[in-house]
């Protein structure tokens, strides 16, 4: 091959031979050529293709593959639809990725008790869609919700712009099932015919946001919530990020709680209007998104007392979005942001820092100042109600100065949320990306505390091996050597 | 081609807006069908690049994940980056036909059947004959099932063949202005009686429709391909055929050649003998559901059962035109219309895919049924003739002989008074 990529050796072989007895062939991918694309996620600043990728149809092909992997002491990796941002499932070690994609039905939906069983490789979205037309909606939001799967929601504690208002991911999971890494199949919280809630440990509350470190999920029962009344979506203009952020932290502070508090800065508003023709207006320093939802009663009362704290930070204007479709699309070009900066960079590194909110107009400015810095573009697109920031550092892998600059553009605005009392990461994850960072966040004896609790369900360190916690084996430096998809 | 690489095909700005953020994904019908994320835009675009690059060589093997490409391009209206995906997939093919001989049998399909046969209607005639007769004498469950299924598309009665006037004036008076009518290939052959519909519908909506008779192939036959040489050669001769100056539309009934006119201007951008005009044809290039609105299907008979519309890829994805034609339908239909699951995503006819691909085409197509019959609508309206054959074959291997599958200027010409 001219790869030069990863030949299988023999106990690969052995273990593919294995396989074959458990799963059909096109269940299997071996070849180089079909593991190229699984080398990444959608952080691909690091890549690693992996030894095998198997595509399994059930819980109990799950439970055998890992069983399979044990005996052939081979790493194993789930993986839903890859969109992850932080590389958690970077295929260190040539490891078993166990693709999770053909188990995407909604098994069960029961209106009654407003729940439903899933299995771990359905879109996020398609719950939603199952269950509309009874009213009834999965709140937690991920804005790659219409590829992003449930499983790899419970992996990373997805939120969204929503669940400022609706809460997280832990919030609306009531139990689900696990194939331990020895292969057992556990289920923890509660089943579709169970109670509201189960007796002892919240073993279910461990799992979520584990980054499938403690075995591979692979079915849940979601709660649903009810699609609110009625709602008011309001688009402010600013002339700067100082003025939105300070009516983002006077709106917390009067008492409204909004479904979604989002921000845009100029660059980002300029890309995504390339890319939609919203028709936002490209002179603003910073939008806000603010929709308020509930029962129709009192929601107007809301909106004018946001539009009156907006004004008085100084907005130019106060829009509203007047149909379903005009909301639809305003939130639309907010969840596909990200998306959008294909038109102004090959590549970018997002950080998912977060703040107190009443640091958010100090993390801007640090912003804008490590954009000129390190000289590269920066736009921002983030949950501001959560300060929850989402800094998009632009670069070019085919430049490697750049990538450098990047990662260290990056580490620098981490390290100041750090420093201002927030956290490294709000929704997207540690994964290979930020483990190094866990050590400043982290007492030595907080993280000691992590890596038993991760030994309990995985002695052996076989799941998802060298992700979250420092000193992880990591494939390469920041300056991959081989890109073979530039 | 605009390459900056020695021995690159790809446009390298196009091709790097892939962001590989994966938000594709759940769009395409392969991966959907397969779990398999070489199967995906995604996995695609990643292969394409390493050929490109030469990381991969192009060989069969490596070539089988874009040939199983539908080239539907449900990926380009999910991606929020702005990829020419079905760009990019046909500077791939034009490459991999460049370097991968191809078996005797599959090349007889391509030169003999899809290329040399199909865009030329007098030649699907007599290739249409035999079949006809054995269809007529219900010979055709003799035959081998990988026979038997292609002419399940054969209507074994030959249909009128009385030709199109050249020239049809609107009541309305005064007109909107002349309309040009493209015929197509297939679709003259096998449709005339829609096209009749088609100009029906648009003398109602107040325009006089010419037919331009040195007319040929819009080229997407050849281009979906990536056959770019000969679709380029159709496009100028369509060019010159359509070149009067005071045409208000060039209307076209059929999904996949509408995206495909909509697009000489970039397919001849680089020739700028024909770029001006091809431009300028793009421009006027519309889908018959942008040309008529509800209110000029006034005549209602009574109602129909359950109708569902099921979106032509090239229509929906390609020209992103989803709600015009769903207007049109539920107008029709009134309280009657029901939308299926998944009505967005490909039937698995996609143009030629259904002979070049047999095996994933029949389970995209039990996928489509499947949904239909759990809308359990009476009636699936469509936007192009692919669609409509494959989902009626579907439908008759299903023994499902209550469904109809209908055309959209069928579907509404139905109510228009004689």
């Amino acid at each position: 091959m001219k790869l030069g990529m990863h030949r299988a050796t023999q106990d690969e072989s052995a273990l593919l031979a294995d396989l074959r007895l458990i799963l059909g062939s096109p269940q299997i991918l071996s070849d180089p050529l079909e593991l190229l694309v699984y080398e990444c996620d959608a952080y691909t600043l690091e890549k690693k293709i992996p030894s095998i990728v198997v595509l399994p149809n059930s819980p109990f092909e799950v439970a055998e593959i890992v069983r399979c992997c044990n005996k052939h002491q081979a790493p194993f990796i789930p993986r839903g639809a890859g969109t992850n941002l932080s590389g958690a499932i970077l295929p260190i070690e040539n490891a078993v990725v166990i693709s999770l994609t053909r188990m995407n039905q909604v098994q069960q939906v029961d209106l009654e008790n407003r729940r439903a069983l899933v299995e771990a490789g359905c879109v996020n979205i398609w719950i939603t869609n199952a269950v509309r037309s009874a009213g009834l909606l999965y709140a937690p939001d991920p804005s790659s919700q219409t590829a992003c799967t449930i499983g790899g929601n419970v992996a990373t504690n997805s939120g969204g712009p929503h669940t400022l208002k609706y809460g997280v991911t832990t919030n609306h999971v009531l139990g689900l099932e696990m194939v331990l890494p020895d292969g057992e199949i556990v289920w923890l919280g509660t089943t579709l015919e169970g109670g509201e809630e189960t007796g002892g440990l919240d073993l279910r509350g461990a799992v979520i946001g584990s980054e499938g470190m403690f075995g591979i999920v692979t079915r849940v029962v979601v709660n649903l919530s009810q699609i609110p009344q009625s709602w008011r979506t309001l688009l402010g203009v600013f002339a700067s990020v100082d003025d939105a952020s300070q009516a983002v932290s006077d709106i917390i502070a009067s008492g409204i709680v909004p479904a979604a508090l989002e921000m845009m800065d100029q660059l980002i508003t300029q890309a995504v209007e390339a890319a939609y023709h919203f028709g936002f207006p490209l002179d603003a320093g910073a939008l806000l998104i603010v929709e308020l939802d509930g029962l129709e009663e009192g929601l107007e009362q809301q909106a004018m007392e946001v539009e009156r704290l907006c004004k008085a930070n100084r907005a130019t204007e106060v829009r509203r979005a007047r149909t379903d479709k005009e909301r639809a699309d305003l939130w639309k070009c907010r969840k596909r942001a990200f998306g959008a900066i294909g038109r102004l960079s090959p590549n970018f590194l997002t950080q998912d820092g977060v703040v107190p909110r009443s640091k958010l107009p100090e993390i801007m400015r640090f912003i804008q100042h490590t954009s000129a810095e390190f000289g590269l573009r920066i736009p921002n697109v983030f949950h501001a109600g959560d300060g929850n920031i989402h800094p998009l550092i632009l670069y070019d892998e085919s430049n490697p100065d750049e990538v450098k600059r990047a990662v260290q553009a990056g580490n620098r605005i981490l390290e100041r949320c750090l420093e201002l009392g927030g956290s490294v990461s709000g929704e997207h994850g540690i994964g290979v990306e930020k483990a190094d960072f866990m050590e400043k966040q982290f007492s030595q004896p907080d993280l000691d505390a992590m890596r038993s609790l991760r030994r309990m369900f995985d002695p052996l360190h076989r799941c998802n091996p060298h992700k979250m916690f420092p000193n992880g084996k990591r494939c390469m430096d920041f300056a991959p050597r081989r890109q073979i998809s530039v | 081609m605009n390459t900056d690489r020695p021995g690159g095909f790809l446009d390298n700005r196009k091709a790097s807006a892939c962001i590989h953020c994966g938000l594709c994904l759940a769009s395409c019908p392969t991966y959907l069908e397969t779990g398999n994320e070489n199967l995906s835009p995604r996995g695609r675009i990643y292969l394409m690049r390493a050929m490109d690059k030469g990381a991969v060589p192009v060989t069969e093997a490596s070539a089988s994940a874009i040939d199983t490409c539908l080239g539907c391009r449900a990926c380009e209206a999910a991606c929020p980056s702005g990829v020419r995906y079905g760009e990019l997939l046909e500077e791939t093919r034009e490459h991999i036909n460049r370097s991968v001989p191809r078996g005797w049998m599959e090349t007889l399909l391509t030169k003999v059947f899809i290329e040399g046969i199909l865009p030329h209607p007098e030649r699907m005639e007599i290739a249409l004959t035999p079949a006809r007769w054995i269809k007529a004498a219900a010979m055709d469950r003799f035959l081998p099932a990988g026979l038997r299924e292609p002419l399940a598309f054969v209507d074994p009665h030959r249909p009128a063949q009385e030709s199109l006037p050249p020239f049809s004036q609107t009541a309305r008076d005064p007109s909107r202005g002349t309309v040009a009518l493209v015929v197509g290939c297939v679709m003259d052959v096998m449709f005339r009686e829609t096209h009749r519909s088609t100009i029906r519908l648009l003398q109602r909506a107040g325009f006089d429709v010419v037919v331009p008779e040195a007319q040929g192939c819009c080229g997407a036959l050849f281009a979906h391909g990536g056959n770019m040489a000969e679709a380029r050669r159709c496009a100028a001769h369509n060019l010159g055929s359509f070149n009067a100056p005071d045409l208000k539309a060039v209307v076209i009934n059929a999904a996949g050649c509408g995206s495909t006119l909509k697009e000489y201007g970039q397919l001849l951008s680089n020739d700028p003998r024909w770029a001006p005009s091809a431009m300028a044809f793009s421009a006027k290039a519309r889908d018959l559901s942008e040309m008529i609105e509800p209110e000029c299907i006034d005549w209602l008979p009574p109602r129909f059962g359950r109708v569902t519309y099921q979106d032509a890829c090239h229509l929906a994805h390609a020209q992103r035109i989803t709600e015009a034609p769903r207007r049109l339908v539920r107008h029709v239909a009134r309280g009657g219309y029901v939308e299926m699951s998944e009505s967005d995503v490909c039937c698995g006819s996609a143009g030629s895919y259904n002979l070049t691909q047999p095996e994933m085409a029949g389970r995209l197509r039990r996928r489509k049924i499947g949904h239909i019959l759990e809308s359990r609508a009476d009636i699936v309206v469509t936007s192009n003739p692919g669609c409509l054959l494959q989902m009626k074959a579907g439908l008759e291997s299903a023994k499902n002989r209550a469904t109809q599958v209908m055309h959209i200027a069928d579907f509404l010409a139905a109510h228009l008074p004689a």
